[in-house]
């Protein structure tokens, strides 16, 4: 008792340091370079696009967004005597195509997960899955093409009993009588390219769905489908809006098919089922072929809004898709 | 051990012949009641047949259930239905696309098809004149341009994220995932303003492979990262126990292990890449003959090819196009199932 | 092994601790089984069991009167669980499962061809080894989760809920916070809730597949002070790595055994008598700690 207790020295940590070998450093230093790529990349991308169209987009200012007039008119020496540029029509024929195909492919994609994870028998499932994948990487001129050509017809007819049966809503209204070639086509080829990727993200959060809450389910007399109701749709719901936003970026991107079946018009159109649209990408292809070096700058320009459109909805998914991952954990 | 004679085993949950024999019955009962209404009503059509045999089909299952079981089951059953069809319309579309395709493209083979090229005929022409070969060496050159390219550059992005793992990496996987929603147009605009019109100012297969790598890389980084994911983290302990550096690590241990999972990480990558349209509309020029060499003048490619005769619009040109997509789809379809192929034994050592 | 660690940890929450297996059984109160009028029980008839070719429980035959708690004991990997599950016809959910033979609920077939299996469930209810509430769900939405699941309507939930979280014991400490999520939690008050959940469908029978092997002892304790509660209005069948529990809980218990080929019965009797005087000798062996 009478002996002071020692003070105990708390020990400094020692600094657990390893100096890389050389070779070591090397190998670091190249792959972190190869994996800042994707920064690097997409910087200039963004870089190079802004400088391109700055010149546009000084002129126009918010004209470019919310204006409709697309021209340009020259003297004979080629020199620009008067220009308007602006992308409302196309973005709002960007943002009504995509939404078309979203809500045609969205369902349709969570009933076919549902299926393929709880319905189909072991062998179906993998065909199916293989056949789905395969899909999902058939080039869009395929998807455009075919769409023109074999699906088109049977859409019109589609979009007339629409018109018929529910054209006093605004968007199925047709004043003009022109279904061919309308953003509703359009929308439906673009679903159908999209819902191979819907269904596998679905089908991926679906399947990890925890197994003990889905036996609780049954164990307490629930129906195959009350089960899914309970358990897999609370569990996969924001993964599966993620996947329908992944959707939404590869639609409002895509070009070709959209330009193969629409017929490019310069109006704000919100009637679906009207012969008239366009959207930002199958413009600039649209543009580009007789495009004199100014209007190339406005078709740069609306590169880099189409760019900034796909990077907030990617962005948006990733972030949706990602807190899920989290919580379901 | 005491044996017993044990009875057959059964499973009781399996559907009896009585219960396979009422969902016949319940079957055919929609397809007699969908002919009838589509005979007496003005709905007609195929669509119209599609839609009403499964209102028939998912009332009369519903509905039996109802009286049978009550309204718990009345709705499994409907939603059994509702799945059904929503993997049936899924797979619609792909089963009419290859159809067509095949249906379409075949009378566009001929003989010279792989042989010849569009130097000498137009889209227009009788099909039996000119050929693919310009368009097919032309796609092969952009591909092979690209993988020297996307690959190196995707896999170090990989090796990163799985490897290194250093505080980017959570920014840079996001960074991968929003490369991988680039519009193939975006980055076609990318190359036409920072690479041809300032430097080459001329088109060239080169020109169209630089775009297409940017859209091949995140394909490769993503698919490769899964596959490194997959290599057994003692595998590499063991590699680092023994002395290697970690560079000599992943070269000689981590790399070889995954090599099967990383061809099919290109593979997927070629797939994505091979039908790629826009970028090549906008880079290559989409030459008619042959064009050896890739870093100057115009190139042909299958896509671009396929979209010159779809737009010339005669009879001809329409079946040539038919023809190039039968070609690429093959192509995607060889790739795609290579790629599974060795996918299935991916961590195979 | 496992279970002298466990006795451990059950002297600590026992203030006296009886000197053998058999004094535990005898302690509680004995009762007559099948006294009661809720129905004539369960029996099982040369239930069998695979997993595709493997055959993993052989030619099981067992009675279970109403009102009487079974524990089920033996090492792991003896069947116990996968015959628990056969019972309730959740054994068919495993890809390859079959079976053969007859389980009697009221002396009708569970397994009969017409036989609605979400009804089965429903008379027959089920607690898992990990406690498992749904995690979309409020405590209260839990409890009645299974009428929800089943579209059954009642007329007085509130009452209902009271009821279920009064019988498991979980009343008094979650009464003020129906509206938080089951998540929030204890793992025995997790498991506790889904016992009130099972409850909450009153089914006659209420199987427990190791109900306290991922708790703490307290948490046991409870569990077990509602197992014998339950036991006065409900068939009980426990499935259990520890003897202590089953001597503690059970009226009767049922030892089963695997010797490489599939798992069989060795022996039932009354608890006390199966921890006193084991008829078979590798009951005798199992009972006494010589092994598994």
């Amino acid at each position: 008792m009478s002996t002071i207790a020692p003070e105990r020295a708390v020990p400094t940590p020692r600094e657990l340091t390893t100096e890389p070998r050389f070779s070591d450093k090397v190998f670091r230093a190249v792959v972190t370079v190869g994996g800042l790529s994707s920064l690097i990349i997409l910087g200039l991308i963004a870089l190079f696009l802004g400088y391109r169209g700055f010149e546009v987009l000084r002129q126009e200012g918010f004209k470019f967004l919310t204006s409709s007039d697309w021209s340009i008119s020259t003297d004979d020496a080629g020199n620009v005597l008067e220009s308007h540029f602006g992308l409302a029509a196309m973005l709002v024929g960007t943002i009504l195509c995509s939404i078309v195909a979203v809500a045609i492919a969205l369902p349709i994609s969570v009933f076919s997960a549902l299926f393929l994870n709880f319905y189909a028998p072991g062998w179906l499932k993998k065909i199916l899955v293989t056949v789905i994948d395969m899909m999902a990487a058939f080039p869009s001129i395929l998807f455009g093409i075919w769409g023109f050509l074999v699906l088109m017809p049977s859409v019109e007819y589609w979009a007339k009993l629409l018109h018929h049966y529910f054209g006093f809503l605004p968007f199925f209204k047709l004043e003009p009588y022109v279904v061919t070639r309308s953003p509703f086509v359009a929308g439906v080829v673009l679903a159908i390219m999209i819902i191979p990727i819907i269904t596998s993200v679905s089908r991926e959060i679906f399947s990890q769905a925890p197994l003990d809450r889905i036996q609780a389910a049954y164990a307490l007399g629930a129906t195959r489908w009350a089960m899914i109701k309970a358990v897999v749709i609370p569990h996969g719901k924001s993964g599966v809006i993620g996947g329908a936003m992944l959707g939404l970026g590869r639609a409002m991107g895509e070009t070709v098919a959209v330009y193969t079946v629409l017929n490019i018009v310069f109006q704000v159109n919100w009637q679906m089922l009207l012969g008239a649209g366009g959207n930002v990408a199958s413009l600039i292809i649209l543009k580009f072929g007789e495009a004199s070096p100014y209007e190339i700058k406005a078709l740069m320009a609306a590169g880099l809004i189409l760019f900034f459109l796909t990077l907030i909805v990617n962005a948006l998914a990733d972030v949706i898709v990602r807190a899920t991952g989290r919580s379901g954990r | 051990m005491t044996t017993i004679s044990a009875p057959a085993p059964t499973r009781p949950w399996k559907a009896s012949p009585k219960d396979r024999l009422r969902d016949v019955a319940l079957f055919l009962f929609a397809i007699v009641g969908t002919y009838v209404v589509v005979a007496v009503t003005p709905m007609k059509g195929k669509l119209a047949y599609f839609g009403l045999f499964f209102i028939f089909y998912m009332a009369l299952t519903a509905g039996f259930q109802w009286f049978t079981r009550g309204s718990a089951a009345a709705k499994d059953a409907f939603v059994n239905s509702l799945v059904a069809i929503g993997a049936v319309v899924t797979v619609i579309p792909i089963a009419s696309i290859i159809v067509t395709v095949v249906v379409k493209g075949s009378k566009g083979l001929h003989m010279g098809l792989l042989t010849t090229d569009m130097s000498m005929s137009a889209p227009t022409d009788p099909i039996a004149s000119g050929g693919l070969l310009h368009a097919i060496t032309g796609t092969l050159t952009l591909v092979v341009l690209a993988l020297i390219m996307s690959i190196p550059i995707g896999i170090l992005t990989a090796l990163y994220l799985t490897e290194i793992r250093g505080s980017l990496t959570r920014p840079i996987q996001f960074l991968v995932q929003a490369m991988s929603g680039v519009p193939s147009i975006v980055a076609g605009l990318f190359i036409l303003s920072a690479v041809l019109y300032p430097i080459t100012k001329g088109y060239s297969g080169f020109m169209g492979a630089l775009a297409l790598t940017i859209l091949m890389i995140p394909t490769v980084a993503r698919t490769s990262q899964e596959v490194l994911k997959l290599i057994p983290n003692d595998l590499r302990e063991a590699g680092v126990a023994l002395g290697g550096t970690q560079w000599r690590t992943v070269a000689m241990i981590v790399l070889p292990a995954a090599r099967s999972g990383l061809i099919t990480a290109v593979i997927l990558g070629i797939a994505r890449i091979a039908g790629e349209t826009a970028p090549i509309l906008l880079l290559t020029g989409g030459g008619d003959r042959v064009n050896p060499n890739a870093f100057s003048g115009s190139i042909g490619s299958l896509p671009y090819y396929i979209w010159k005769s779809f737009n010339a619009g005669s009879p001809e040109a329409i079946t040539r196009a038919w023809a190039g997509l039968l070609v690429l789809m093959v192509l995607v379809l060889i790739l795609f199932s290579l790629a599974r192929l060795l996918g299935t034994r991916k961590v195979a050592r | 092994m496992n279970d002298s660690h466990e006795s451990e940890k059950e002297n600590m929450e026992t203030t006296t601790r009886p000197s053998s297996l058999a004094d535990v059984a005898n302690a509680k109160v004995q009762k007559a089984p099948g006294t009661r009028a809720m129905g004539t029980g369960l029996e099982t008839r040369g239930i069998h069991a695979w997993f595709g070719k493997n055959h993993v429980l052989s030619d099981i035959n067992l009675d279970f009167a109403a009102g009487t708690v079974t524990a089920l004991i033996g090492p792991s990997g003896c069947g116990k669980s996968t015959f628990i599950r056969t019972i309730n016809r959740m054994h068919e959910f495993i890809p390859g499962a079959a079976m053969a033979g007859e389980v009697l609920l009221d002396g009708r077939d569970v397994y009969a061809q017409g036989t609605d299996v979400t009804k089965i469930r429903l008379q027959i209810g089920m607690v898992f080894q990990k406690p498992n509430p749904f995690p979309s769900m409020t405590i209260g939405e839990n409890v009645l989760s299974g009428l929800k699941l089943s579209q059954q309507k009642v007329s007085n939930k509130d009452e209902l809920l009271e009821e279920c979280l009064e019988r498991a014991g979980l009343w008094n400490e979650v009464k003020d916070r129906l509206g938080a999520h089951g998540g929030s939690l204890s793992g025995g008050q997790q498991q506790r809730l889904c016992i009130a959940r099972a409850l909450a469908v009153r089914p006659q029978v209420l199987l427990m597949d190791e109900p306290c092997s991922a708790l703490d002892p307290g948490s046991t304790l409870r569990i077990e002070e509602t197992i014998r509660h339950l036991s006065d209005t409900m068939t009980i069948i426990i499935v259990t790595h520890n003897m202590q529990q089953a001597a503690r809980v059970s009226d009767y218990t049922a030892f089963f055994l695997s010797d490489g080929g599939p798992g069989q019965m060795i022996e039932a009797s009354p608890t006390s008598e199966i921890f006193s005087r084991p008829r078979d000798k590798r009951t005798e062996n199992y009972v006494t700690g010589r092994f598994g």
